[in-house]
């Protein structure tokens, strides 16, 4: 028999509200309330997946977050999830459920074929061989297994969900709405304090909902209810069902997620799929409960082996038997306990083993009135099939798990165990508590709280339902307390007594009596057996983390939730060691799976870094511009004609500017407002050439080098008053230049009156170049434009096209040039204000690339030249770094690196071939394409250059100021070049410079 | 983490900018090559307690000295650098 | 001990597995041994194998504090390529590609090497050139290195996003094809047991807590956990701790700040992406493992941290990116994050050295590079043991180079360590 509806119960379920869904293309029904696992139990179905390895079947284990084997995917299309838990997913109409890793269906499967060959396939066997016939042989075996592992299958669609982020603060936080996170909050919220209650289900009540004491006269899953209804209710709480506080950081910040819209059937616009939640608690109680631990056995992972709980929950919750006939095995008083009221819901129970030799009478005693075999100092030493479980044998076992005698068999379709239950430390672990081992009780523990948290309830060993209400109580007292709040008194609800516990018995695992041919599996999904575990121990993998990576044990999806803990007591039985002793794995983030696209927000795609645009950006975009990333920055690249090239376009442009003129946006370089009484003293250590003395209304052009002693950055500054410069830097250093200089005056000289201000944004700037520049600037400004009361490196203020301004005479491209600043406001309006105002001498917008060939022409470096590895005396620069006063990155200028021959140095290339000379080819002396062989420098910066009618380059090679004239061969094998250059000096076109200071 | 910023109050790690060791001097600008190597390369890289410089680059922009523990991530003392250091935030 | 191939696996199959022996001998240490290699990482056991099998020295212990592979090997996403622009680099590295394409024949151990391409994108005209130059000094240094346009791209990498509009759209991308990946703890555990079947000692469980010296100075062994060891030479190995076990040997100040990097593994899936891609707008690289993980990482948290842990932040930005790349992740979930502990050198480039003391030899500073270096680290490190004098593959890789500005920086990012 399977699966099916009880008459009665199911706290969670709406019996009135069917629902239908499809799981592998086939209509099913379930209830409102129902999660798919539920419903698929209630349905009859058995097998819902396959393992990992050996594609064996897999049946549901668990009601919950712990689930190990009933992996599906659910959703079409862009919004399938493989590998969701059908035990977590809540159930809506038209839901579509798929299972996974089978191939061609669930029922047939072709690769559990593996499970015959799994003597073959034990644990690390793929260390052993695919090793040959040839070096490449493992490219060829990993096509095959990467095929055969793997769980569900990525989606091909972009997801079409919206995820959304927000940051929480309270007072206290306390994760798990179980008894003893429902007790904390009840009394945390009568300080007044914010109190925030996370639990990942849908319904509040943890195992409450299958307690069978009542609370307050209420049965326990009303109570929960009730309690959250009250907490909701408060203005001071806000209490968040379906979020999983998955990590824990530093200084009290949890990371959680909110599952906002995945149970629902239509899925309203405005609200996101996930919201991820970053929660900063002043306090923190953590009442994470605790998972039950199956008692391992022979044929232990065929559909219908499960968690005793589980089977009890399914019933209570969800109205649903797993089966018609249940046998239990377990190791303490629960096991009874949950056998009746297994019993009592209507499902029928077959027999009850405990490995224990005097299980309490009462309990025994109430179980064969029901007509429940009883047996003590037994326990199910092998489940049946074939396929899903169809009988048991139970048999008298030692301590220690051995198969004694008295071996009988049962009919029962639900193999049902339990040895305990394990405290939920993850997040106590990753607040950088290590977990400790109580040998007495044969649990973990928390460590000591590093963090501000208090631990209560079952995750803190307390397991009794009145225990853990009185703990929760204390901690949320505790917690406000901690927050800065009084405790408030407390009020403690009327808790039905518990039973008086005996004596539970540390057992996991039990052999089987079929010795060596026994498939106990201790990780069900990854298939790990305890022959694999054994095998590890065999091999010296006898360390906890050894034999985690060596047998996979613990690293499924599950993360070891209902299986760590059986490895890690089978390798300490077989190191003859203390679990204690053996240790523990470390719990890392995150406690359950997180969807990537929760922890990626609203950020990917468009918003991944900030885009920033300048003033006059629409209209390079709306008259031809391409434009192109520089930074966070989009700059036009060229302006293109219909049918232009690249290169035509930028060669045009570069070519009017000397013949007439042109303008190029210029707001992206960094803009530093330097002010106060030392401001000059103050660049004048921060640059390596003079600086104290520069006469306001002159800008001089500075080079700053690292502490270090490279070059760091250049750009010119503006003496605007004797305590005032504008500074400018590159685009690419805004912000690290203003870094250091913030640092420098913070850190080294707090004495000197100086306030930096970052101005890039408030300026627009526009170089305007060309001879026929003062012209067209003299048309729009009330600036005198004349060389005599404006001369080379002056810069004025007045009005550019009617709004205030800046004009400052500097040369970028060797030509008469100006640079033009206003605010950023007015920078459109300057910028069509100025190609008005030259229309008459063909004024042209210019891009990147043509300032490039202005500059390269000239033999100006750049960021490609500035790359952090080149110093001032590479670059030519030497008289740049002044020999008298001291300046940043002086002291370190002249170590033996920096000084000696075979640096690479800045040196100009003409090709000879009459083919470019692109950007990242590698110098060499061969002639042959396509060799490797030295590389004697490389190629940092090229144009065509219209001036000189040829295509040149910047370039650093070794030596390369001492050999001017030879013949090298810049070598670009990645793009398929090998163009013959002649070496020559940089300055290629005008090199006294007479153009710019006419 | 978090830090608590003496000017803007405490903020997420993410609104500041690492800045190294805070123990190491930093030589004047005319003392010998050897003190200015050891203090651009040479870090005592403790485990433990560690005093380091900190920005509020998204915030004040104040360059802090922050205690903090390399192995536990607890935050200690925070203190404004430079000639602010010694004015009370207010 | 027996050699690992199918046909043992069969034969000990047939009878029960019950014949398999330990991989490597849980070793007690001897009094003393010609050379000590602390650090049962994947550098320190690399370094006894190939003391071992290139120089004849098998009197070697490795002294592990906890269990071999436990550092930075068994954490790491990797990454296996040689695609360096500097000659202090790029001939090093290369050199170690080619010991991994030998690795696991010659380790009889299955590293899985899997040659699946590297390929960094680029996102702008200006990174296609800076591409060009590294993959032309790489093609000069005998590295394989391709240059792929945008369609090549997408048709090696298909649900990558590709499409124009993107915020950083692909402009293309460097492709090492003979990069790829390798299953990390079979490294640590290959050249442990290969080390082991040569004679070497692997000693877990010892940790170093002083060094023994001679009246001149010189370290002459090492106090440990379990006792007095001595030894000829002494060899530290110690990535993510090396600045507390040279202190250990009286040496104060590194050019080396301790720092943690966190990786991410999402649940396993059917095969969605057969290469490692690296985002080149921001830091991420992203591969699957042979069981089906997405296996990435970003930058570092960017703060001296000892704490194999990091912070959120770091976590959102790198899911950011990835999601950026592949808009069809978005329904995948994290299973696990961790974090490392990265030995951040002044330049981002490593230290296979002599000293800084006689009888001292140290290997450090491998920044996030350390899994890809294993061999050819262990290789060059075993030949600056024996021979007290590092190989040419390794003699830029001094301690001394900051000072003297000999630097190796690829980045250009200078003495900031947590910019590498």
């Amino acid at each position: 028999m399977s699966g099916y509806r009880l008459k009665t119960g199911g706290s969670l379920i709406d019996r009135d509200a069917p629902v239908s869904f499809t799981f592998d293309g086939k209509p099913v029904s379930g209830l409102q309330g129902d999660t798919v696992a539920s419903a698929l139990l209630a349905s009859g179905h058995r097998t819902l997946a396959r393992s990992f390895k050996y594609h064996r079947r897999r049946g549901i284990v668990s009601c919950g977050t712990e689930e190990s084997n009933a992996l599906i995917t659910i959703g079409e299309g862009g919004r399938a999830e493989p590998n969701a838990r059908a035990t977590t997913a809540e159930l809506y109409t038209g839901l579509v459920a798929t299972s996974q890793n089978r191939w061609p269906s669930l029922n047939f499967d072709v690769m559990s074929v593996n499970g015959l060959l799994s003597p073959f396939f034990g644990a690390g066997f793929y260390y052993k061989t695919f090793m040959g016939p040839t070096r490449g042989a493992w490219h060829f075996y990993e096509h095959f297994i990467r095929r055969a592992a793997g769980m569900g299958a990525a989606s091909k669609q972009a997801d079409p969900d919206r995820y959304e982020k927000t940051t929480l603060f309270c007072d206290v936080l306390i994760v798990g709405a179980g008894a003893a996170g429902l007790s904390a909050a009840l009394a945390a919220a009568r300080s007044g304090a914010r109190v925030i209650l996370a639990d990942e289900n849908a319904a509040p009540g943890g195992w409450l909902q299958a307690e069978t004491r009542k609370i307050d006269d209420m049965p326990a899953s009303d109570w929960a209810k009730s309690s959250a209804a009250t907490l909701d209710a408060s203005e001071n709480v806000r209490v968040l069902p379906r979020t999983t506080v998955y990590g824990y950081y530093d200084q009290n910040q949890l990371g959680a997620i909110e599952r906002v819209t995945d149970h629902l059937l239509v899925k309203p616009g405005h609200l996101p799929r996930h919201r991820h939640l970053t929660i900063r608690a002043t306090s923190v109680v953590l009442a994470t409960g605790a998972f039950e631990q199956p008692l391992l056995h022979d044929g232990n992972d065929r559909p219908g082996g499960m968690l005793a709980g589980a089977v009890l929950r399914y019933a209570l919750s969800y109205g649903v038997a797993a089966g018609g006939r249940v046998a239990f095995s377990g190791t303490h008083d629960g096991i009874w306990e949950t056998a009746l009221a297994c019993a009592e819901a209507g499902i029928g129970v077959a027999a009850v083993a405990d490995t224990r030799r005097d299980p309490p009478a009462d309990l025994v005693a109430a179980c064969e009135k029901f007509g429940i075999k009883a047996r003590a100092r037994a326990a199910i030493v092998r489940a049946d099939g074939p396929g899903h479980v169809h009988a048991v044998e139970i048999a008298e076992v030692s301590r220690d798990g051995r198969v004694m005698n008295g071996i009988e068999k049962v009919n029962a379709d639900i193999c049902a165990t339990s040895s305990g239950w394990m405290p939920a430390v993850h997040l106590h672990s990753q607040a950088g508590s290590r977990p400790g081992y109580d040998e007495e009780r044969g649990i973990f523990l928390p460590g000591t709280p590093r963090e501000d948290w208090i631990a209560a309830g079952s995750c803190n060993g307390t397991f009794g339902l009145s225990a853990a209400i009185a703990e929760g109580a204390t901690a949320g007292r505790e917690a406000v307390k901690a927050a800065g709040f009084r405790r408030p008194r407390a009020a403690l609800p009327v808790v039905e007594a518990d039973r008086e516990a005996s004596e539970p018995m540390h057992l996991r695992i039990v052999e089987s009596p079929r010795g060596t041919k026994a498939k106990i599996f201790v990780d069900q999904q990854h298939d790990v057996t305890a022959s694999d575990v054994k095998l590890a121990h065999r091999e010296g993998f006898r360390s906890v983390e050894h034999l985690k990576r060596y047998t996979t044990l613990g690293m499924a999806t599950d993360q070891g939730k209902t299986s760590n803990v059986a490895g890690l007591s089978l390798m300490a039985k077989l190191r003859d060691q203390n679990i204690a002793d053996v240790g523990t794995t470390t719990f890392r983030a995150p406690y359950a799976p997180v969807a990537l696209g929760a922890l990626g927000g609203r950020e990917p795609g468009a918003h991944i870094r900030p885009l920033r645009k300048t003033p006059m950006h629409d209209w390079h975009a709306e008259n031809g511009a391409e434009m192109m990333p520089a930074g966070a920055w989009m700059r036009p690249r060229a302006y293109f004609k219909a049918g232009e090239t690249l290169e035509q376009a930028y060669v045009r442009e570069a070519r009017m500017v000397r013949q007439s003129v042109g303008i190029v946006d210029v707001s992206t370089l960094g803009k530093i407002d330097v002010q106060g009484p030392d401001a000059a003293t103050f660049l004048n250590r921060v640059y390596s050439n003079p600086f104290a003395k520069v006469p306001v209304g002159k800008a001089r052009y500075g080079l700053m080098l690292r502490d270090d002693g490279l070059l760091f950055d250049d750009g010119t500054s503006w003496r605007l008053a004797e305590d005032r410069f504008l500074m400018t830097t590159t685009t690419a250093n805004a912000g690290p230049v203003m870094q250091f200089l913030e640092f420098l005056l913070a850190t080294a000289w707090p004495d000197l009156k100086v306030h930096l201000t970052s101005v890039t944004d408030a300026w627009a700037g526009i170089a305007v170049a060309g001879p026929n520049s003062r012209d067209v600037i003299a048309r729009i400004t009330d600036i005198d434009m004349s060389n005599e009361a404006f001369p080379f490196m002056g810069v004025r203020e007045g009005t550019v096209c009617g709004n205030p301004g800046m004009i400052a005479r500097l040369s970028f491209s060797g030509e008469l040039a100006y640079e033009v600043y206003v605010p950023a406001r007015f920078g459109l309006a300057a910028w069509e204000g100025l190609l008005a105002a030259g229309r008459d001498r063909d004024i042209i917008p210019y891009g990147m690339e043509a300032l490039g060939t202005l500059r390269i022409e000239k033999g100006h470096v750049a960021g490609a030249e500035l790359d952090g590895r080149t110093t001032a005396e590479d670059l030519g620069l030497s008289g740049m770094v002044s020999k008298k006063k001291d300046f940043i990155g002086k002291a370190m200028l002249n170590r033996p690196g920096l000084v000696e021959d075979k640096r690479l140095k800045l040196v100009g290339l003409k090709s000879e071939d009459s083919a470019s000379i692109r950007i990242g080819s590698q110098l060499v002396q061969t002639e042959e394409a396509g060799k490797p062989g030295k590389s004697h420098g490389h190629v940092t910066s090229n144009c065509y250059s219209p001036a000189l009618e040829a295509y040149i380059a910047l370039a650093l090679l070794e030596d390369g100021p001492e050999r001017h004239g030879e013949t090298l061969w810049a070598a670009d094998p990645v793009r398929g070049g090998h163009v013959k250059v002649s070496v020559r000096d940089p300055h290629f076109f005008d090199p006294d410079g007479s153009r710019m200071h006419v | 983490m978090r830090i608590t910023c003496p000017i803007c109050g405490e903020r997420s790690v993410a609104e500041f900018t690492y800045g190294g060791d805070a123990t190491v001097e930093r030589p004047a600008l005319d003392a010998s090559v050897e003190d200015w190597s050891a203090a651009v390369y040479d870090r005592e890289n403790p485990r433990g307690a560690h005093v380091e410089y900190w920005q509020h680059g998204m915030g004040c922009r104040a360059w802090l000295k922050v205690e903090r523990d390399t192995v536990t991530h607890k935050i200690g003392a925070v203190t404004l650098v430079g000639r602010h250091a010694n004015e009370e935030a207010s | 001990m027996a050699e690992y191939s199918v046909f043992s696996l069969i034969g000990n199959a047939l009878r029960g597995n019950r014949g398999w022996k330990p991989a490597w001998r849980a070793a007690a240490p001897k009094p003393d041994y010609d050379v000590i290699i602390v650090g049962g990482g994947g550098h320190g056991l690399a370094t006894a194998y190939y003391l071992a099998k290139e120089h004849g020295i098998t009197n070697v212990a490795v002294l592990e504090r906890g269990y071999v592979g436990g550092g930075n090997v068994g954490r790491n996403t990797t990454i296996v390529r040689s695609n360096y622009m500097l000659p202090g680099n790029s001939y090093f590295y290369e050199w170690s590609v080619k010991l991994w394409e030998e690795l696991s024949r010659d380790l009889n151990y299955n590293v899985m090497f899997s040659q699946r391409g590297v390929l960094n994108l680029a996102h702008s005209p200006p990174q296609m050139d800076a591409f060009a130059r590294r993959g032309n000094a790489m093609r000069l240094a005998g590295i394989d290195a391709d240059l792929l346009d945008t369609k090549q791209v997408a048709d090696f990498v298909p649900d990558l996003d590709c499409s124009p509009q993107a915020r950083f759209p692909v402009a293309g991308g460097l492709l090492q094809r003979r990069g790829g990946t390798a299953r990390h703890d079979a490294v640590a555990w290959g050249f442990a047991r290969g080390a082991d079947r040569r004679g070497v000692d692997i000693i877990e469980n010892c940790e170093v807590t002083g060094f023994l010296r001679d009246g001149d100075g010189a370290i002459t062994g090492v106090e440990t956990t379990r006792g007095e060891i001595r030894a000829g030479k002494v060899g530290v190995a110690v990535a993510g701790s090396t600045g507390e076990v040279m202190r250990r040997a009286g040496i104060d100040r590194l050019p080396i700040e301790s720092h943690v990097l966190q990786a991410f593994v999402s649940e396993p899936l059917k095969p969605v992406l057969d290469t490692v891609v690296t985002f080149g707008a921001g830091h991420l690289y992203v591969s699957q493992s042979d069981k089906g993980g997405l296996v990435f990482g970003g930058d570092i948290d960017g703060y001296n941290s000892y704490a194999q842990r990091g912070n959120l932040p770091v976590v959102e930005d790198v899911a950011s990116l990835l999601l950026t790349m592949f808009p069809n992740y978005g329904r995948l979930k994290l299973l696990r994050s961790w974090g490392g502990i990265m030995d951040m050198s002044m330049d981002g480039s490593p230290i296979i050295t002599t000293g800084p003391l006689p009888g001292l030899y140290l290997n450090a500073g491998w920044c996030y590079g350390g899994f890809k270096a294993t061999p050819a680290s262990g290789w060059c490190f075993a030949w600056t043991i024996a021979k007290d004098a590092p190989h040419d593959l390794n003699a830029a890789y001094t301690l001394d180079r900051f000072h003297t500005a000999r630097v190796i920086d690829e980045r250009g990012a200078g003495p900031v360590p947590w910019h590498h």
